[in-house]
């Protein structure tokens, strides 16, 4: 049973980063603490693909003319575009959390919700109207 | 056709077909001006929409093309692919595109602050190269990463709607959290499949996974793919962040975003679900029939419920989108030809129908700037073109005869029944008669009500009238002569199911 | 001209009739020059057409494949033949009925009423001639939304509700089951062509046949059986013209035409009469036949008293086809003729009492006959043709009908045609008697219309137009009497 823990403690990691990433998402009502969870969620990812590229002993993949154990480069070069996907992915959140901010005064999910259900009301009245 | 130029350009239009719209996507915020911007946007869509149709016509006599960028051989390098299947998905994206673009420039102008237009434009372009890429390619991660490029682009193409409503803003970033998650779970499951089978490339991993159907490994990547893709393309109970994206995002993002993104999301779905994972037996196989078929049967009828109450126009027709992409997973689900083949149709089919009523209700917001039942009241003499547009649109969601809806309804019924899923088939049928309910309301507060009073109306101009009406013509040509697309479905249909005709 | 273009210009005239009249709205008289100018060549064309298929012709052409397999095509056969000679004949008479109809009550958009008239009968031709089921069930659904404006026409809250109910049921039956059962077919047969001898012998288990003939029975909403009839009482909201022709004849015919097209050439009499599958359609129709009739009596408005008379004989022809007999099948296809020519007459005198007097309710027209009595003459003699008594063509189909029964020796269903006879008498009568023999209530016009008399001589006649065109069917009436002959030769090739 340890052993199974030990052996692919890796993947262990992976999977207690994401609970806490989506735990996060789901649970906090500030909106840049989502977006904090959401990169807690992406890292987990970053970090299984890294790991999984890992050959046991081996080293960099630079040529050096000497035969010698490396690991495999290709999750890492891609995990390269997938942390700029984040990194974009969490500007853009951030930056509509600042517009968020400027038209309604708060960044808290459910006061926002209380104005929106305002707005909704609103609506009903051009109905009545 | 023939000109020497041409033939020297031909072998690369796989490369051409994304890499101009995303080169041209910096050019165009170097324009600045709104109006410069537009004119070079509408320009590269249509360049993109010829390359489309130029790559269907290749692919349809030549069969498959296999291009590989930069030269760089498949196991290394990245390589696009084309068969039937995504060159139809091309033609829509790249067509829609072409469509909305000239429509654009008054309905923006309209719902956009002028500052931002160039901006608005850029997004449209990345977000048109992003949807071309996810298709055309055949690297799974590439898919990943294309995905991520719409995605972006897209939560930008909404949230310009904040100028409107100020809940565009939170719509955007709704879409944000649930978009991000949804496509991380995809590249979840890519890792997983490259852990197993140590290869990308959406060939290898078609030879490679499917005599791996019990490895636990490639369980789990299924589900993380499926549910990701899940999320993408707003399948029931995924869809929550889709009615608030397309009702407050401006009119042409709604049309453009509702025509193709999600559809491209259905595509990915069916690349990975037949030619990766190709399930016939055990957990995989089950999935479709234990959790997509009842997910789809579900989102069919609860969304046209949902739509039956909305007041708000985009909002009951983003409902229906949610219903009709219900129709569309359903073919998936059957996992035979008919199925897909059903699905394939409706995938085009459905990009003609609600674009054309997005169109519509984008004129009703330029002229009335209210899109409610209460807007809509009287418009019937006041916009008779574009509320007879809409009444068409209508009709072919709804599925009467000679629209395309029809020809849709069709496939989907028939798929059913030549199964013997006679259950499936009167879920589809109470579906479609649903949809008249909504539709109608629409008819009925258009033609038989009293516009407010003192509120004067002219036709929408016919920058925006034209585009519309030929996505209406579309639909009824599409319905009337469907032999083309039906052939064309039924050979991607097969194709996906490895099957030679 | 060729016969096939001939078939193209039976669709194409009132469609191209339909833009013109669009164009000339500004301008009524122009306006209803067009309507008649494009009922009268439609009426010619499908007389020249009709010669050709006298002849031993049998035109065909194909507009356009579909989707694979699917293709849409006219071609005539004798039934079609006499439905659409029907349809397009009464469309004349029914046009310079509207005119004097629409103008006399002053109603409004009468444009779009032209218009979508015109288009209704574009696709009554489509399902005349269609030659397979799919090309019938698209002219079908084309037939039940062109109606829908002219049964929404008055735009008031019950027009409305009316036209729900009408477009709910239509639709709803036709996309629910009768497209299932098309596809099912499709699926078993592999052809929907209308084929003599039908095409689903040996291709479906002989027990499932019931079924796929209950989902084209119960899917055909058009031939009013029962329980979906209820859209046909809720049509009457529409202007009477509409009711006259459409709902007495172009939509209720089309209904129960598809349904002898699906008996004769879906599944082939002899098939049903072997295998006893329409058996419970025998009690289905019989059934709506007795009670439509009974509810008929307990009518006081008149429109709808002819509205639940036409749920009843269309169930004659709906039973006529389930007996699966030549003389059954003869019988219901005569049937569509005769009635038409009498239900149209019924309804036409109902609209010219609504405009000269502007009374709906039975209870309300006593004595009224005195004043008006070319309509009412005219309404009897309609209403005996629909009872079936000589020398009226009603009097053929029924005989027909009854002898088809006779032949399977089924002798409850003879008599529930004579207890109905009885029945029509006693729904039809009354109105007649009434407005000649009882002494008139107060006869001063509640709202007199453009056409109503001067007050102070009471009431008279509705215009020349609105009284002419229902004396003209009742004279058909008479002569049909006289040709039924001819029909009937026209007819025989369906069953041999």
């Amino acid at each position: 049973m340890l052993e199974l823990f030990l052996a692919k403690y890796n993947y262990w990691i992976v999977i207690l980063l994401m609970m806490i990433g989506l735990y996060v998402v789901v649970a906090r009502g500030n909106l840049v603490k989502k977006i904090i969870g959401l990169n807690v969620f992406q890292t987990s990812v970053f970090v299984m693909y890294i790991s999984l590229g890992k050959v046991a002993g081996g080293t960099a993949p630079v040529l050096t003319g000497k035969n010698e154990l490396f690991s495999n480069p290709l999750p890492h070069v891609l995990i390269l575009t997938a942390i700029v996907v984040g990194v974009a992915t969490t500007a853009l959140g951030l930056a509509i959390v600042v517009r968020v901010r400027e038209a309604y005064g708060t960044i808290e999910d459910d006061e926002i919700e209380e104005i929106e259900r305002q707005d909704m009301a609103g609506d009903l009245e051009g109905r009545r109207r | 056709m023939t000109g020497s130029a041409l033939s020297g350009i031909m072998p690369h239009l796989p490369a051409l077909q994304v890499v101009v719209p995303l080169l041209s996507a910096p050019i165009c915020f170097l324009l600045r001006r709104g109006l410069v911007s537009w004119a070079f946007a509408t320009v590269i869509s249509w360049a993109a929409f010829a390359t489309a149709l130029l790559l269907l016509q290749a692919v349809l006599t030549d069969g498959t093309i296999r291009y590989e960028i930069g030269g760089w051989a498949a196991p290394w390098g990245i390589e696009y692919v084309i068969d039937a299947t995504n060159a139809i998905v091309l033609v829509i994206v790249a067509g829609i595109g072409a469509v909305v673009m000239p429509y654009a420039r008054r309905s923006v102008a309209a719902e956009v602050p002028a500052n931002q237009h160039s901006l608005y434009y850029t997004a449209y372009l990345l977000c048109l190269a992003g949807l071309l890429g996810v298709s055309i390619t055949g690297d799974a991660f590439n898919v990943f990463v294309f995905l991520e490029i719409t995605s972006l682009s897209s939560y930008i193409l909404i949230s310009a709607g904040a100028g409107m409503d100020r809940r565009a803003l939170t719509a955007a970033y709704n879409y944000l959290v649930l978009g991000t998650v949804g496509a991380t779970f995809f590249v979840i499951g890519v890792g997983l499949l490259y852990m197993v089978t140590g290869t990308l490339n959406i060939i290898d991993l078609s030879a490679r996974v499917p005599a791996l159907q019990d490895n636990r490994t490639i369980h789990v990547a299924f589900a993380f793919i499926v549910v990701g893709m899940g999320l993408k393309l707003a399948l029931f109970p995924l869809h929550t962040w889709l009615p608030n994206a397309y009702t407050y995002a401006p009119s042409t993002s709604t049309a453009f975003l509702a025509a193709t993104a999600t559809k491209v999301s259905v595509y990915v779905l069916m690349r990975f679900l037949f030619v990766v994972f190709a399930p016939t037996y055990g957990f995989m196989a089950l999935t479709l029939n234990y959790v997509l078929l009842p997910l789809a049967l579900i989102a069919m009828v609860a969304a046209t419920i949902a739509a039956i109450y909305q007041y708000n126009l985009k909002r009951l027709l983003a409902f229906s989108s949610v219903a009709q992409l219900g129709y569309m997973v359903l073919g998936i689900a059957y996992g035979s030809v008919q199925g897909l083949t059903a699905t394939l149709l409706h995938l085009f089919n459905h990009a003609l129908m609600k674009g054309a009523l997005f169109l519509a209700v984008g004129c009703i917001m330029l002229r009335v700037g209210d899109v409610t039942m209460l807007g809509v009241r009287g418009l019937g003499r006041q916009m008779p073109w574009t509320m007879a547009a809409f009444v068409v649109g209508g009709l072919s969601l709804i599925g009467v005869p000679l629209t395309v809806g029809f020809i849709s309804k069709w496939y989907l019924v028939t798929a059913a029944l030549s199964d013997g899923r006679w259950p499936i088939a009167a879920v589809i049928l109470a579906s479609s008669l649903l949809a008249v309910i909504y539709v109608w309301k629409v008819v009925e507060a258009a033609y038989f009500k009293e516009p407010p009073a003192g509120r004067v109306v002219r036709e929408a101009p016919l920058s925006m009238l034209v585009p519309t009406w030929i996505l209406v013509l579309a639909n009824v040509g599409f319905g009337i002569n469907a032999e083309f697309t039906v052939d064309v479905a039924q050979t991607a249909a097969m194709g996906l199911l490895g099957i030679v005709p | 001209m060729t016969p096939s273009s001939l078939l193209l210009a039976t669709l194409l005239l009132p469609l191209v009739g339909s833009v013109l009249i669009a164009l000339t709205g500004g301008r009524p008289n122009l306006r209803e020059a067009v309507t008649l100018v494009t009922a009268g060549l439609l009426a010619i064309t499908v007389y020249a057409l009709l010669q050709d298929v006298l002849a031993g012709g049998q035109p065909a052409v194909t507009l356009i494949e579909v989707a694979p397999g699917l293709p849409l095509v006219l071609e005539i056969e004798p039934l079609g033949m006499l439905f659409a000679c029907v349809a397009s004949g009464l469309w004349i008479i029914n046009s310079l009925y509207s005119i004097g109809y629409m103008r006399g009550n002053g109603e409004q958009h009468q444009t779009r009423f032209y218009i979508c008239f015109a288009i209704a009968i574009a696709s009554t031709m489509g399902i005349a001639f269609a030659g397979n089921m799919f090309t019938l069930f698209i002219f079908y659904e084309i037939l039940t939304l062109s109606t829908y404006p002219l049964v929404a026409h008055k735009g008031t809250e019950d027009a409305k509700r009316g036209a729900r109910v009408y477009l709910g049921l239509l639709i709803g039956t036709s996309i629910g089951f009768q497209m299932v059962a098309i596809i099912w077919t499709w699926i078993a047969a592999g052809t929907l062509d209308f084929t003599a001898g039908g095409i689903l012998r040996d291709k479906i288990n002989p027990t499932l046949l019931p079924i796929l003939l209950a989902l084209y029975m119960f899917g055909i909403g058009k031939a009013a059986l029962m329980p979906f009839h209820r859209w046909l009482p809720s049509a009457m909201v529409a202007p009477t013209p509409v009711s006259a022709l459409l709902h007495a004849v172009a939509v209720v015919k089309a209904g129960v035409f598809t349904v002898l097209k699906v008996v004769i050439y879906i599944f082939g009499i002899d098939l049903l009469a072997e295998t006893g599958a329409s058996q419970w359609l025998i009690a289905v129709a019989a059934f709506t036949l007795l009670s439509a009739s009974l509810v008929a009596m307990t009518k006081d408005n008149l429109k709808a008293r002819l509205a639940y008379s036409t749920i009843s004989q269309l169930s004659y022809i709906v039973l006529g086809a389930a007996l699966a007999t030549s003389y059954g099948v003869l019988g219901g296809a005569l049937h569509i003729a005769t009635h038409a020519l009498g239900k149209i007459t019924l309804f036409m005198c109902a609209g010219a009492i609504y405009v000269a007097a502007h009374k709906t309710e039975i209870s309300d027209m006593d004595g009224l006959g005195r004043k008006m009595p070319f309509t009412y003459a005219a309404f009897l003699i309609g209403a005996l043709s629909i009872i079936g008594l000589p020398p009226l063509a009603g009097v053929w189909s029924k005989w027909y009908l009854a002898m088809g029964a006779v032949d399977t020796g089924m002798w409850i269903v003879v008599a529930i045609y004579m207890i109905s006879s009885l029945l029509n008498v006693a729904y039809l009568i009354p109105i007649v008697a009434r407005g000649f023999f009882r002494p008139s209530a107060a006869l001063v016009p509640q709202s007199v219309g453009a056409a109503a008399a001067p007050a102070t001589n009471g009431l008279r006649e509705a215009p020349l137009l609105c009284v002419l065109p229902p004396c003209l069917t009742a004279l058909g009436c008479v002569v049909l009497f006289f040709y039924a002959d001819e029909v009937i030769a026209l007819l025989r090739p369906i069953v041999s």
